[in-house]
């Protein structure tokens, strides 16, 4: 629990990072930083882009599986890590 | 063979009893007979040769017996059977011969046809016992008992009832066994080739068809047909779902579970990665548009514009005939709105003063809806040189007249009708008026009096020039000091004329130091008429009694005169409020649209003054000189409050000053042009101008910065044609010259943006008309760092200004002391000289020399004065 706790307080004190959430195969935050309303959307809508993401990938190359997907906005970049059923979501601000 | 038997039955009972008398021994059927040879040759019946012991039988017809009777009568031998004979139902009579004499005789007739029958046909003799049980186990057919169906058959049967005939065709028998030729022949070809029996119809007999056969079959005859419902009542069907959440227990479970702690651990360094990836540098930057200027980047495959186009060009002949436009200004906050000052020409003033009455002066709006009929038209009794929008209240409008009179007009009643004109507006025309005007577009134009004018005793003597709000960050006391402005609003104008005089005015209502006054004008408020109701109260309490606060005066440095000022530019302050408090209060006001009849001037010890105000001001002369004074009154000697002298004054222009404009994005670079030159000058630098240009052949008569590039800057020239120079690109010359955009002088040039896509040049000119060009893209969008790229000009401009200057001093005062030799052996040449040098000077940058050789000049005692100087 320690362990955990620690490696997402140094996620979440990098620079320019506004929140992060943990979620966990059916698409429920698990541990977040942003408020309750915000990390369930975020997860629900983010573990469906995952999947497909995914399986797109998988679709392509059987071997392959995707390790890393980012979401560039106009205002923010999400970064989502799956693996093992769990996701990591993180929400940065650009540098510039 | 039909049978006859029945009659034979009887016929042969008859002939059976005849027979039984002749011979015994023999059946009575049958009687033996000796057939002599001859009759035996008559009849073809020899022994052993006709007739043997296998064939003894023999048919003999009945005739021929009969016949061969009457021939021979009792030598036949038939004669004994003659009766017999006779009686015979038969046509033929069997006769068989007897070879072995059983009946002793060679022959013997059968009498009866039965026993002919039986002879003829023996019957099977019979079989053995042993074959008759077999025998008679295969069912005998029974004998046929007629029934008479054997007529029907007969009936039925078909039978010839005419005796075919029969036709034998042979060859000539020579011609048998001849080679023959078969050939083929057409029955049509020989005339009677072919014989035809066509059928016809017999008239004799006709035959009705009685009965004829026909089928029916039944076929079911298909038909397709499909149906499809209509899905008529379309039904929105929604659930409401609540998002799931794990308890905290749950989550605790999960965060000490192993996999969690797996997934962290795996996850987190790319996680890092990334993050890091994101600050070292932007991912996403398209280098290829970074690369290219704004203009290109945006817009690449459309023909990229480099002049300026015309947008729109505004004229009403009924208000603008032998008129000149003074100035224009784009409304503030109205899009596509432009207010034009018409003055007459100067000639006609001093002729038409009759007709100036009939003809008032005016100021027009244009809106972009309607090119050909003004808007809207503030109208004064006087001409209106010059005009300015409150910048906070874009419906205060300030105007200075050519008598010298300040007028305020209020079109609040009217901005609707203004705003109304939008360009997106249909083209219907619009009663918006809320007083009830009826108004035609076309036919009509509201017309906005003046709701307040000066008094005649403190206005300017002579017309006034420039007319400017004060910026709503500050305003000045009696004396000029700068202090805080509490209402956060313009409040104050400042106004310059050619009677060498400044004058700061304010719009609020007065604080009274005469009680008189406080009487005479109570007093005046109910005497006064009421105005029409077309004239708001806004400004009531100016009206007529409006004095300014103080003046500024402009006295030379050096000679005693004053300046004439033609344009002048101040600082805009921009406020830097510790006090957050006030700001916020301030904030809520300024949403809320002022009242200006409300306010009343505090006093000035209340305020705070504001020390960081530049209370400097560039003025430009009708001589051409740049005058840099401040508006401070200060206390002389004898404790009155005077004007200070100018700080600098610099003789660049060849002819007057036609606008002095600060740039709006660097505030102490200023931009003079006048003659056919212009400068840039910096704040500050006091040495001279950072920038002068060469003469050009054309006069420049107005300039502009553009709002959106701080290196362009549009200039106007007396030719109607307009330069636009870019500092980055060419100091020497305009990057771009545009020809004949008016037919006469161009007088005004403002620039207004009205949407991010559209920037717009208004150009007046001598004749009233405007013209609205557009900017092309090039000259609108900013280079990249082209602010910075500017200032950088600007300071390396400063820096070799220093240098040069520093030469020309050195250089000035070697000349001074050959000068000062020359003036004592040639006393003609100094005059001379003078007036070519002073010519030179204006080509360079040595801008004190003239003043510096007048006062030589004036020292020693030669000086002349000339044209371009004026000494009063």
């Amino acid at each position: 629990m320690a362990e955990v706790d620690d490696t997402l307080k140094r996620i979440e004190a990098h620079k320019g990072v506004i929140g992060t959430i943990v979620v966990n195969a059916d698409g429920i935050p698990i541990r977040t930083t942003l408020d309750n309303s915000t990390a369930v959307q975020y997860a629900g809508l983010l573990r469906n882009l995952t999947m497909m993401a995914r399986s797109t990938v998988r679709d392509i190359d059987p071997q392959n599986d995707l390790t890393f997907l980012r979401i560039r906005s106009k205002k923010h970049e999400v970064l989502v890590a799956p693996e093992n059923d769990f996701l990591l979501i993180v929400i940065q601000n650009p540098c510039e | 063979m039909p049978p006859k038997r029945r009659k034979s039955a009887r016929s042969s009972a008859g002939s059976e009893g005849r027979g039984k008398g002749t011979d015994k021994g023999h059946p009575e059927d049958i009687f033996p007979l000796v057939l002599t040879s001859t009759t035996q040759e008559l009849f073809g019946c020899i022994a052993d040769q006709d007739v043997t012991g296998e064939s003894p039988y023999k048919l003999l017809q009945k005739d021929d017996i009969i016949q061969d009777i009457k021939r021979r009568a009792t030598v036949s031998d038939f004669s004994p059977v003659k009766k017999i004979v006779l009686g015979y139902p038969e046509d033929e009579v069997l006769l068989v011969y007897d070879r072995d004499f059983t009946y002793n005789r060679a022959f013997y007739l059968v009498l009866t046809p039965e026993a002919k029958d039986r002879i003829l046909n023996p019957p099977e003799p019979e079989t053995p016992e042993v074959f008759e049980t077999e025998v008679s186990k295969t069912p005998r057919p029974k004998h046929w008992i007629s029934l008479g169906s054997e007529q029907e058959i007969e009936e039925k049967s078909v039978k010839e009832t005419i005796k075919k005939l029969c036709y034998k065709f042979s060859r000539v028998r020579r011609k048998f066994g001849a080679p023959v030729c078969f050939s083929d022949r057409n029955t049509a070809d020989a005339k009677d080739g072919f014989l035809e029996c066509v059928s016809y119809q017999d008239s004799r007999f006709s035959i009705k068809q009685m009965q004829r056969d026909c089928g029916v079959q039944a076929v079911p005859r298909l038909r397709s047909s499909s149906a499809q419902t209509q899905w008529k009542f379309q039904r929105n069907i929604f659930t409401q779902y609540v998002p799931r959440e794990l308890s905290d227990k749950e989550k605790e479970n999960i965060l000490q579970s192993e996999s969690l702690k797996n997934f962290c651990n795996s996850v987190t360094p790319r996680v890092l990665h990334a993050l890091q990836q994101q600050e070292i540098m932007n991912v996403f930057s398209d280098d290829w548009k970074d690369l290219g200027t704004g203009a290109e980047g945006s817009d690449w495959p459309g023909k990229v514009y480099q002049d300026l186009m015309l947008f729109q060009a505004f004229t009403d002949h009924k208000y603008t005939k032998d008129r000149k436009i003074n100035s224009i200004h784009w409304h503030p906050t109205i899009n596509g709105v432009i207010a034009v000052a018409l003055t007459g020409k100067k000639g006609e003033q001093l002729i038409d003063s009759t007709t100036a009455v009939t003809r008032p002066s005016l100021i027009l709006f244009y809106s972009f809806s309607d090119p050909s009929n003004p808007q809207l038209l503030l109208e004064c009794p006087v001409d209106i040189s010059a005009f300015e929008f409150c910048p906070s209240d874009p419906n205060i409008i300030v105007g200075g007249c050519v008598k010298g009179q300040v007028v305020l007009w209020d079109i609040s009643a009217h901005v609707t009708h203004v705003q109304g004109a939008q360009p997106s507006a249909t083209k219907v025309p619009v009663n918006t008026d809320t007083f009830g005007i009826v108004d035609h577009k076309e036919t009509k134009t509201p017309v906005v009096q003046h709701c307040a004018m000066s008094s005649s005793e403190g206005c300017h003597k002579g017309p006034i020039t420039d007319v400017q709000w004060l910026p709503p960050t500050f305003e000045v006391t009696r004396t000029g000091l700068p202090v805080e402005n509490k209402n956060k609003i313009s409040v104050q104008v400042v106004t310059c004329s050619l009677d060498c005089t400044l004058m700061f005015w304010d719009v609020r209502v007065q604080r009274l130091l005469n009680p008189s006054l406080s009487g005479r004008k109570q007093s005046m408020d109910p005497k006064t008429k009421p105005t029409p109701n077309s004239v708001p109260d806004t400004f009531r309490h100016l009206d007529r009694t409006w004095k300014p606060l103080f003046r500024v005066s402009l006295p030379k440095i050096d000679t005693s005169g004053e300046y004439i000022p033609l344009k002048f530019s101040l600082e805009h302050y921009i406020c830097n409020d510790n006090n957050t408090d006030e700001a916020t209060e301030n904030e809520n006001d300024l949403e809320v649209t002022p009242d200006y009849s409300q306010l009343r001037m505090s006093s000035a010890k209340t305020l705070r003054t504001l020390k960081d105000v530049n209370t400097k001001l560039y003025i430009g002369t009708v001589n051409g000189e740049i005058v840099y004074t401040d508006w401070k009154l200060e206390k002389d000697d004898f404790g009155r409050l005077l004007s200070a002298k100018p700080l600098h004054c610099f003789s660049i222009h060849p002819r007057s000053v036609n606008s002095v404009q600060r740039s709006p994005f660097f505030k102490d670079i200023i931009l003079t042009t006048g003659g056919c030159n212009f400068a840039i000058w910096k704040e500050g630098v006091m040495d001279g101008p950072m920038l002068l240009s060469s003469r050009s052949e054309q006069d420049y008569t107005a300039a502009c910065w553009s709002l959106s590039r701080p290196a362009v800057f549009f200039i106007g020239k007396r030719d109607g044609s307009i330069e636009v120079w870019n500092l980055l690109e060419k100091t020497s010359e305009p990057t771009q010259v545009q020809e004949h955009i008016t037919n006469s002088m161009i007088t005004c040039i403002k620039v207004c943006s009205t949407s991010s896509k559209q920037h717009l040049l208004a150009v007046s000119d001598d004749q009233g008309q405007v013209c609205v060009l557009e900017i092309p893209k090039t000259l609108y969008i900013p280079a990249k760092s082209e602010s910075l790229n500017v200032k950088k000009y600007f300071e390396l401009e400063e820096d070799n200004m220093k240098v040069v200057l520093k030469e020309e001093e050195l250089c000035g005062k070697q000349k001074k002391e050959a000068e000062g030799l020359k003036k004592r052996t040639e006393p003609d040449k100094p005059t001379v000289k003078s007036l070519d040098l002073s010519k030179e000077e204006y080509m360079t940058e040595y801008g004190d020399f003239p003043s510096l050789n007048e006062h030589n000049l004036k020292n020693i005692g030669l000086w002349v004065a000339t044209a371009d100087t004026p000494d009063t």
